[in-house]
């Protein structure tokens, strides 16, 4: 019976396993150095925050691995030899497999900052760093203020897990506005206003110099590099992005760039062995808009479900759909369908439609083609709006006012919420003198049959 | 803010300590005549009966409520005991004419509601005399520190959002000592609501000036657990139109269940017993409502004139049509969180507790048996009962009727209801009755699981396996399990409470009834990925 080994168990290793479960009797191994049992990463930020306990962030019960006959082995790999077939784990212990997977996600990236590895920095990325962080900044009297660096989705995160435990927060965003190498102006804009109203203190065009340590080698402050200013804390959060966490890859026979090179079939250049999910790098570049290395749940996920195919003797090559994503700034919740890019990024024939409520927190942006006035990519905060609807006007190609007519259909919010939509068609229709008219639920909907 | 929460807090504690604190005061005595006369109007024709209670409430002894409980169940004891011995005695004998003679001595009921009726008529003291300034003292402060407690929240809180944090830090939501000492005050306060209620006498003298302006009549305990009732569930709503502030539809939902519970539960059966007509709370559907077909209650509404039968045909309607086909629209939840005092209840104050529902399997595999059990308990009694009463048996299938009406009052209304249900809210979870003994979410539940148009829809693939809305789950659903698969949440348990939509971090989930086709639907590729591999894969 062939043995399947996975390292790494996050979404994509335990997606993956479960798969090759539904389609074979392999024998398969899970191996990881971080925990025994899958959690949920997105979750962590909860259990620091008290909305959960580390238990409930592991979305199968204890039973479920036996049951399914997926082992679980705790362990650190050195080294792969893939002449063998061996691994060889950090105390000495060995592992054979048939077909290996690598899955073993990202780690926080640093910069080379000064001080970077002092006792109280730390990134938010591994259980180990909640233990940490739980350590150096139970409460505000401990930790009297904490100094994010990096103003990407993990940096905000960070920030909103301090400001529950009411410690102050300085924010240093290297960009001119938040996350606006991904987000139009107008969002961006709107979350750094936001933050600022959650009483963090949001630098913006901030760069860190160095991270200053007291007598006993734990921080002491931080020194911005614009001005020189000097920022006391007890903690430093590094959020500067991730990179894929392939260290233990080095002597192997496995060819790397930043991250472990598949092709579309996500197999590496050494037979039986494979790569998915944040670790793995694509090697003729991402697949169409995307880029060559995705970390995000949901790819991860997919890569996992594709590749388990692929291994039960289906080879399947990973084609990703329409592009989705989703994140929560604060108390605003964000989804994306469909590509819609920042103003510099944006392509030539491309437009907006902007949309945004004169006092909550809900904009949108819509992205279409300035000539077909196909619709491109849907940004929304605040709003709810369905997937599965978004997903097949992608794929019908459907235009602007199409999706304009219809957006009640894509509404995804609890019932008797505000619904926004006429005013966003009016908006529309004022602004390119057309006369859309909003299609609405009709009372007959409720006894509708199909 | 947080000085005002404090001070709140230690208004409110005041207010409860004087409110328990009063069970220990005044005395409890009558007058000869007063005794004469209430025997005489309780038709007790017992000489023992007479002279035992005439010797220990005819006294100018100072006896708080528990020395006079006591020595009352003693006197009714002895006098039983009496009369009993003779019936033994002439049975021996073979005397039966004797023996036949003394039955009409022999006091039935439960001792403790015999003492409390007595009790009712035997207080005095300063609470009986000053009820407005110890209304004000108990319920008074209890209501202002709670608000006091509640409001500063839309400060402290921070921005409308979901706001849970900290509820796994504090000992109160998370199980510690404060939790388990809520939990001994509130089974405490169910064992003698239910089993020794003379004990709270003290407590009806309070609202009986609000009973009289109601109703006419003295406040029973049944009086004070409903007024208490409400005032907890408004102080509570309050909390919740503060937490959810952010949510139209739990705030449009909390103003639901305050409504039915006020108006339905509270007031109208009030205002009809003033007019002379049964009290019914009309939104009480069988089988929650265990006693609608017992003997009595059937006696009743068929000698109460036109009201009487309305009320009959309405209970019976309202079971077999409005019921199912609400549900079949709706699901469930258009009762159990928006309409029942029950779930009413567990909306409200039983919120900060709602993450303590067990998600295990075996819980799920428990609950099944369990729920179901009760239910088919309910209809077994109510068949027995029903034929006991038009064929005017007492036996039915073998079963006794008064038995297993007495067992299921005990057991299911008191012990599972009561006791378990509200008194385990901080350890279990706020709905324990609700997901584990309720018969009427057992009957609702089987209608939504087989016919209905409800669904909670799961968005796709954007689910992040998070777990919030696992955890927030008051009925143990694990509702994650679904969503990260990208399947609707189509559960019998399921109350349609909201809290997972509103906890979801990434918009998946939306509570919605829509067409039957496709309300289950079963993924094992999600959105997202290749469209061929999802429909090779989901469709084999």
């Amino acid at each position: 019976m062939k043995h399947i080994v996975i390292i790494g168990n996050g979404i994509s290793g335990v997606t993956a396993a479960r798969h090759i479960r539904k389609n074979s009797a392999y024998q398969i191994t899970i191996v990881s150095a971080e925990t025994k049992y899958f959690f949920s990463r997105t979750a962590l930020m909860y259990v620091y925050m008290g909305h959960m306990k580390f238990e409930h962030t592991q979305p199968y019960e204890n039973w479920f691995w036996e049951k399914n006959r997926i082992e679980l082995k705790e362990g650190y790999v050195n080294t792969i030899n893939t002449n063998d077939k061996i691994l060889l784990f950090s105390n000495g212990e060995q592992l054979a497999y048939d077909k290996l997977i690598i899955a073993s996600g990202s780690k926080p990236n640093k910069f080379d900052w000064p001080g970077q590895d002092l006792d109280g920095v730390m990134g938010m990325y591994h259980k180990q760093d909640l233990e940490k962080l739980e350590k150096y900044a139970p409460n505000k009297s401990i930790c009297k203020r904490a100094v994010i660096v990096g103003g990407g989705l993990i940096g905000i995160e960070f920030a909103e897990m301090l400001k529950s435990r009411d410690i102050p927060v300085t924010f240093l965003v290297r960009e001119s506005s938040f996350w606006n190498g991904v987000l139009p102006n107008q969002e961006s804009t709107m979350i750094n206003e936001h933050i600022k109203q959650h009483d963090i203190d949001l630098r913006l065009k901030t760069n860190l110099r160095e991270i200053k340590s007291d007598k006993n080698g734990k921080v002491k402050s931080v020194i911005i590099d614009e001005t020189g200013e000097e920022v006391c804390c007890d903690v430093v959060g590094l959020t500067a992005g991730v990179s894929p966490n392939i260290d233990f890859l080095k002597d192997s026979a496995i060819a790397t760039r930043r991250g472990v090179l598949v092709n579309r079939f996500l197999e590496t250049n050494i037979k039986d062995v494979y790569a998915i999910g944040d670790c793995a790098e694509q090697k003729g570049g991402g697949i169409g808009l995307r880029g060559a290395i995705e970390s995000v749940w949901y790819t991860g996920r997919m890569m996992g479900e594709t590749l388990a195919q692929t291994i039960c003797g289906n080879r399947t090559e990973y084609k990703p759909g329409h592009w989705f994503n989703s994140a929560k700034f604060l108390d605003i919740e964000y989804q994306t369908y469909g590509w819609v890019f920042n103003e510099k990024k944006k392509k030539e024939n491309q437009q907006y439609f902007q949309w945004r409520h004169s006092k909550d927190c809900k904009c949108i942006t819509i992205a279409f083609d300035t000539n077909s006035h196909q619709f491109i990519g849907i940004n929304t905060f605040g709003i709810r709006m369905r997937h599965e609807v978004f997903d097949r006007w992608l794929t019908q190609k459907r235009s602007i006012e199409y999706v304009l007519e219809h957006l009640i259909e894509a509404n995804f919010d609890p019932e008797f919420y505000k619904l926004h939509e006429s005013e966003i068609v009016e908006k529309f229709n004022k602004e390119h003198t057309t006369t859309i008219i909003l299609t609405k639920k009709s009372w007959k909907t409720f006894f509708s049959k199909a | 803010m947080k000085a005002i929460k404090y001070s709140g807090l230690i208004l409110f504690l005041t207010g409860l300590l004087i409110f328990t604190g009063t069970i220990f005061t005044g005395s409890f005595s009558l007058t000869q005549k007063q005794l004469d006369s209430y025997i005489a109007e309780k038709g007790y024709k017992s000489n023992v009966l007479k002279t035992e209670l005439a010797k220990v409430v005819v006294t100018k002894e100072q006896q708080n409520i528990f020395k006079f409980s006591r020595n009352v169940r003693g006197a009714f004891e002895k006098s039983n005991t009496h009369y009993n011995d003779l019936i033994d005695k002439y049975n021996k004998e073979k005397k039966w004419d004797k023996k036949g003679a003394q039955y009409k001595y022999l006091i039935y009921g439960k001792p403790h509601t015999i003492s409390f009726n007595l009790a009712k008529k035997a207080g005095k003291g300063y609470v009986k005399d000053n009820p407005g300034l110890m209304w004000l003292l108990t319920f008074g402060l209890g209501i202002i520190g709670a608000l006091l407690f509640i409001i500063p929240n839309i400060i402290l809180l921070g921005k409308p959002g979901i706001k849970n944090n900290g509820i796994y830090l504090a000992s109160a939501t998370n199980r510690g000592a404060l939790a388990w000492l809520v939990l001994l005050y509130l089974v405490s306060f169910y064992l003698m609501l239910y089993f020794m209620a003379d004990y709270a006498v003290n407590w009806t003298y309070m609202l009986d000036p609000i009973s009289v302006s109601l109703n006419g009549g003295e406040a029973s305990q049944w009086f004070v657990y409903g007024f208490l009732y409400c005032v907890i569930m408004l102080s509570m709503g309050v909390r919740m139109y503060i937490k959810y502030r952010h949510n139209k539809h739990q705030m449009v939902r909390t103003t639901s269940v305050l409504f039915f519970q006020i108006v339905f539960a509270f007031l109208i059966p009030e205002i009809m017993t003033s007019l002379n007509m049964p009290g019914y709370d009309f939104k009480n559907a069988f089988p929650l409502d265990y006693d609608f077909f017992f003997d009595w209650n059937l006696q009743n509404l068929t000698n109460s004139g036109g009201i009487g039968i309305f009320i009959l045909v309405w209970g019976i309607v309202l079971t077999l049509f409005i019921v199912p086909v609400m549900v079949y629209f709706f699901g469930k939840r258009w009762y159990c969180s928006w309409v029942c005092g029950c779930g009413g209840l567990a909306e409200t104050l039983g919120d900060p507790y709602r993450q303590h529902s067990n998600k295990k399997l075996n819980s799920w595999k428990l609950e099944r048996w369990s729920i179901h059990a009760v239910f088919v308990f309910s209809l077994v009694m109510t068949l027995v009962t029903l034929y006991c009463y038009f064929s005017g048996t007492t036996h039915f299938i073998g079963i006794k009727s008064q038995g297993i009406k007495d067992t299921y009052s005990f057991l299911i209304g008191a012990w599972f209801a009561g006791v378990i249900g509200t008194g385990f809210y901080p350890i279990f979870g706020n709905r324990v009755w609700c997901r584990f003994g309720c018969p009427l979410a057992a009957y609702l539940g089987l209608v939504q699981r087989f016919k209905s148009r409800f669904r909670i829809t799961t968005n796709g693939g954007q689910c992040i396996s998070c777990g919030n809305c696992s955890t927030y789950c008051e009925q143990g659903i694990d509702v994650r399990a679904y969503a990260q698969k990208g399947e609707n949440i189509v559960r019998a348990s399921c109350v349609g409470c909201g809290i997972c939509a509103a906890v979801c971090p990434r918009g998946v989930l939306k509570l919605e009834n829509g067409p039957e086709p496709g309300r289950i639907n079963p993924t094992d590729i999600l959105l997202g990925n290749d469209i061929d591999l999802m429909e090779l894969v989901n469709k084999k």
